[in-house]
């Protein structure tokens, strides 16, 4: 059986605040779970959820407070394993007094390449991640998405097995982004196993073959999108069309969107064929019924206490 | 890995023009090759080494102490040391590739203001003596203190800030200076646990008196083989010492 690529085994941090009287508080509260290897693993949660704690105490930038994890099998502490591993920090930085291509160059030699290795090297990647034509401008200069760009680059510049990407999206514009994706994917095609943060959740849909949710420190649930999103049917969405001259009952037109003649509503699983009725009833054309598919997004709302509006229901409107 | 290290280091300095001080080094140099002629007769050679000397030690110092003290405190603060120490690096080699970097710089820096030196010696002189080399061992003991200095500001780099390092670092120059005079402060009080910490006082101080020898090679003694050793061993062993307590200090750091 494979190595996992990552195992979190009761991973806790806590962190000191206050100034005479120190108190514990804690970021990461005993993570448990693995990532197998050739993954492209999401880690989500809102900010201040303990995401990039948790990737500072896999880089040994931060020491546990409690508990343990392996890389490839190594303890956190084994600085020879970091060279399968690559890492972008969130909002990177670097040093400005460097080209790109001298930063590059200065990475690579952690992993002995020779000098022409290194040249190859360092093109090859630095047109990967579109900064061919900036290769000798100094980093003072870089833009936020530029930055990102390098920061990506010199995190896959020694092909490592296991790629930790903190918010790799951030600062990136649409096109950006699109390309990091594209960065991703081919990552996992070459069979690397690729851990991400992020608070963009469409991105981790496309993504992720599976996604963790941290929330306060705790994990809340560990599976695929699906799976995670899973929880319940939210509903169907309807469209219906009136004949002129007729109008929904006041109770449904209250939670119907119209458009001309056309009505969209949204009702709760349940509800569906009560909908239906009262719809043919007053003599409406049903246009298309289509579920009400619940994302990432949803789920993650529901989590953090800002669920959006409930889909509406039907039996207020028949009282 | 330490000397990858090592090498950017130096690069950052010498891109941060670090070495321009060499400029206002040359043109001490030359106002006092041109008037020091003029002012003492027969002297021109003691000044001459005594100013350059002196010199090259002050621009050394100031160099060490506050480029030292921000060495691990700027990585940490701009938090360059992320990506960095994701690599296959130790904490202690990334310690050590940064005290040497420096170290690098602060040689380059004496290499180069000692042929300035030379060159104002020469003009006046007109000729090089025998004596002279003691200003090399001169040169060499101040980079001996140089890196006593740079070790010292490394350490409190990987704990303090900038402002509170350099006043530690500075504070230990200034003690280490009076090592001696602490020392013998002990006897006089008559006093056995005043005369300890005094000792003791004396031999955990960075000694740095025993790295002047400006006034010998200003009048030409010359320096024996036998206290060129000593002095290299006592500073290498002192090294050795701040370095491990650095490198302990900042293995165990969480970085914020």
């Amino acid at each position: 059986m494979a190595i996992p690529a990552i195992e979190f085994e009761g991973l806790t941090k806590d962190y000191f605040v206050g100034f005479w009287r120190k108190r514990p508080r804690r970021a990461l509260d005993a993570l448990t779970f693995q990532v197998d290897q050739g993954e492209i693993f999401g880690f989500l949660g809102p900010n201040g959820a303990g995401k990039t704690t948790t990737l500072k105490l896999l880089m040994g930038l931060t020491f546990p407070t409690a508990g343990a994890a392996r890389i490839l099998g190594c303890p956190l502490d084994d600085v020879r394993m970091h060279r399968d591993i690559g890492y972008l920090p969130e909002q990177p930085y670097f040093y400005d007094y460097l080209t790109a291509r001298e930063l590059l160059d200065y990475f690579a030699r952690f992993f002995g390449f020779g000098a022409a290795e290194r040249r190859e090297r360092v093109s090859r990647f630095l047109e990967m991640v579109g900064l061919g034509a900036a290769a000798g401008l100094p980093l003072r200069k870089f833009s936020k998405g530029m930055l990102q760009r390098i920061g990506i680059a010199q995190a896959i510049l020694h092909d490592p097995q296991v790629v930790f990407l903190d918010e790799p999206m951030s600062g990136l514009d649409p096109v950006g982004r699109r390309e990091v994706r594209d960065i991703i994917l081919n990552l996992k095609q070459q069979g690397r196993t690729v851990f991400f943060s992020t608070h963009i959740l469409s991105d981790a849909e496309m993504l992720c073959d599976r996604v963790a949710v941290l929330l306060n420190g705790k994990l809340e649930g560990v599976g695929s999108p699906e799976q995670i999103v899973a929880i319940e049917g939210q509903g169907s969405e309807i469209l219906a069309e009136l004949p002129a001259g007729r109008d929904l009952p006041s109770l449904l037109a209250a939670h119907a969107t119209r458009t001309g003649s056309r009505y969209r509503l949204e009702v709760a699983e349940p509800d569906l064929y009560d909908a239906l009725d009262a719809l043919r009833a007053c003599g409406a054309r049903i246009l298309s019924v289509t579920q009400l598919k619940p994302t990432l997004e949803d789920y993650f709302f529901k989590l953090v206490g800002r669920q959006k509006p409930a889909p509406f229901a039907v039996e207020t409107v028949e009282r | 890995m330490a000397w990858v290290v090592a090498i950017n280091t130096f690069r950052e300095a010498v891109r941060d023009r670090v070495l321009y001080n060499l400029i206002f080094f040359a043109l001490l140099m030359m106002a006092a090759a041109v008037f020091v002629g003029q002012i003492s007769v027969g002297i021109e050679r003691i000044v001459i080494v005594n100013l350059g000397l002196s010199a090259i030690s002050l621009f050394g110092l100031v160099m060490a102490v506050f480029i030292g003290v921000g060495l691990v405190y700027k990585e940490m603060d701009k938090r360059t040391l992320y990506s960095l120490l994701s690599k296959p690096i130790r904490r202690s080699e990334f310690l050590l590739g940064k005290f040497a970097g420096l170290l690098l710089t602060l040689a380059v820096n004496t290499a180069l203001m000692t042929l300035g030196l030379a060159a104002a010696l020469f003009y006046v002189s007109r000729a090089f003596a025998r004596a002279d080399f003691s200003i090399l061992v001169a040169v060499y003991f101040i980079l001996l203190e140089l890196a006593l200095v740079t070790a010292l500001a490394l350490l409190f780099s990987c704990f303090s800030t900038p402002l509170l390092s350099i006043a530690f670092t500075l504070s230990l120059c200034v003690a280490g200076v009076l090592a001696p005079d602490i020392r013998s402060l002990g006897p006089i009080t008559g006093s056995r646990p005043i005369e300890a910490v005094t000792t003791l006082l004396y031999y955990a101080l960075p000694n740095f008196s025993n790295f002047n020898f400006i006034a010998a090679a200003a009048h030409g003694r010359s320096i024996p083989l036998s206290l060129i050793f000593e002095n290299s061993a006592y500073a290498a062993g002192y090294v050795a010492v701040i370095l491990l307590v650095a490198a302990a200090t900042f293995s165990n750091r969480n970085l914020k």
